[in-house]
């Protein structure tokens, strides 16, 4: 099944690159505040139930693709 | 005195760390590739170098925390044998939770490359036995990625332990924000963790202890070091 995992700063943490672009926004006009980058992980995972495909996934979040120090995840499987 | 230093692919101060612990200490130090599984026998100090392990792929250490070699260099931690981290060798630390926190991108966006001052915050760690608590020290800093980064309860605790080995500070030794070169919390430069045998920092000593290099701020830790082998 194919699973995206959306991977975001917590609230709270600096995102430098955010203010960059959004700064980069503002220099073009557009009118946006709060502008936080993060990363998508897109990955086919076997098997068919969709809640098993979700909880391994939280599971590779937990080992490798979030650090719980300054990121926080969600899981679709689509 | 044998020193193991993993090299990672995209390490890149892995001869720095040979160079100041091997030439110029005189201690027997060893490369040791990652996917080694154990580290040379009676290893008595693992220097984790910097460089861009990995091209620093999903995050700044997160590829290199789960190469083989890291299990023994947990292995070894674990037992109190010591672990210093230096820039790229502490985010691996942290991304392998040896020690707390992150290092995220540099406020200022860019890479930064200077010579710092360093305040020693704990002066009674085998890495810093032969400094004096408030002393200063220069030593480069080389990175983009260097803005340590905890949740405010976490910090606290840090803090309150006294986890904080290094901050940055002006040459005569004033903490403040003007001071700190990437936004680290704090002014955070170097942590320890609670046994006070894995010390993590984004300064590079080991390239500041040769004189015909340049300046030689970064001999005291290596001095602590070679005094702590001496006594053990």
């Amino acid at each position: 099944m194919k699973v995206r995992v959306s991977v975001q700063l917590k609230p709270g943490i600096l995102d430098p690159q955010g203010k960059a672009v959004e700064q980069g926004l503002h220099g073009f006009g557009f009118d946006v505040e709060h502008v936080r980058i993060g990363r998508l992980i897109d990955m086919d995972v076997p098997g068919t139930d969709p809640a098993e495909v979700k909880a391994k996934a939280l599971a590779m979040c937990e080992k490798l693709l979030v650090n719980p120090v300054m990121e926080k995840a969600s899981i679709e499987v689509l | 005195m044998r020193v193991a230093v993993p090299v990672f692919p995209g390490s890149n101060c892995d001869h720095d760390a040979l160079h100041a612990c091997g030439t110029v200490m005189g201690w027997d130090t060893i490369p040791v590739w990652h996917q080694e599984t154990r580290l040379p026998e009676n290893t008595e100090l693992v220097f984790v170098p910097g460089g861009f392990s990995y091209g620093d792929y999903l995050r700044c250490g997160a590829i290199a925390a789960l190469a083989p070699i890291m299990a023994d260099v947990k292995r070894h931690a674990d037992n109190g044998g010591l672990v210093l981290g230096v820039c790229n060798g502490f985010q691996i630390l942290c991304e392998a939770q040896l020690l707390p926190g992150a290092l995220l991108r540099n406020e200022s966006l860019r890479f930064i490359h200077a010579n710092v001052h360093l305040r020693v915050e704990r002066a009674d760690l085998p890495f810093t036995r032969a400094m004096k608590a408030g002393e200063v020290f220069q030593v480069p800093i080389a990175h983009a990625e260097g803005n340590f980064t905890l949740d405010p309860a976490d910090l606290a605790d840090l803090e309150a332990r006294g986890g904080v080995a290094f901050r940055y500070c002006s040459p005569a030794g004033e903490i403040g924000e003007d001071h700190v070169p990437n936004g680290a919390m704090n002014g955070i430069a170097g942590i320890v963790n609670v046994q006070g045998n894995v010390l993590g920092m984004m300064p590079h000593p080991e390239r500041a202890v040769d004189p015909r290099l340049g300046p030689t701020g970064g001999l005291g830790m290596f001095r602590s070091l070679a005094e702590a082998f001496s006594r053990a």
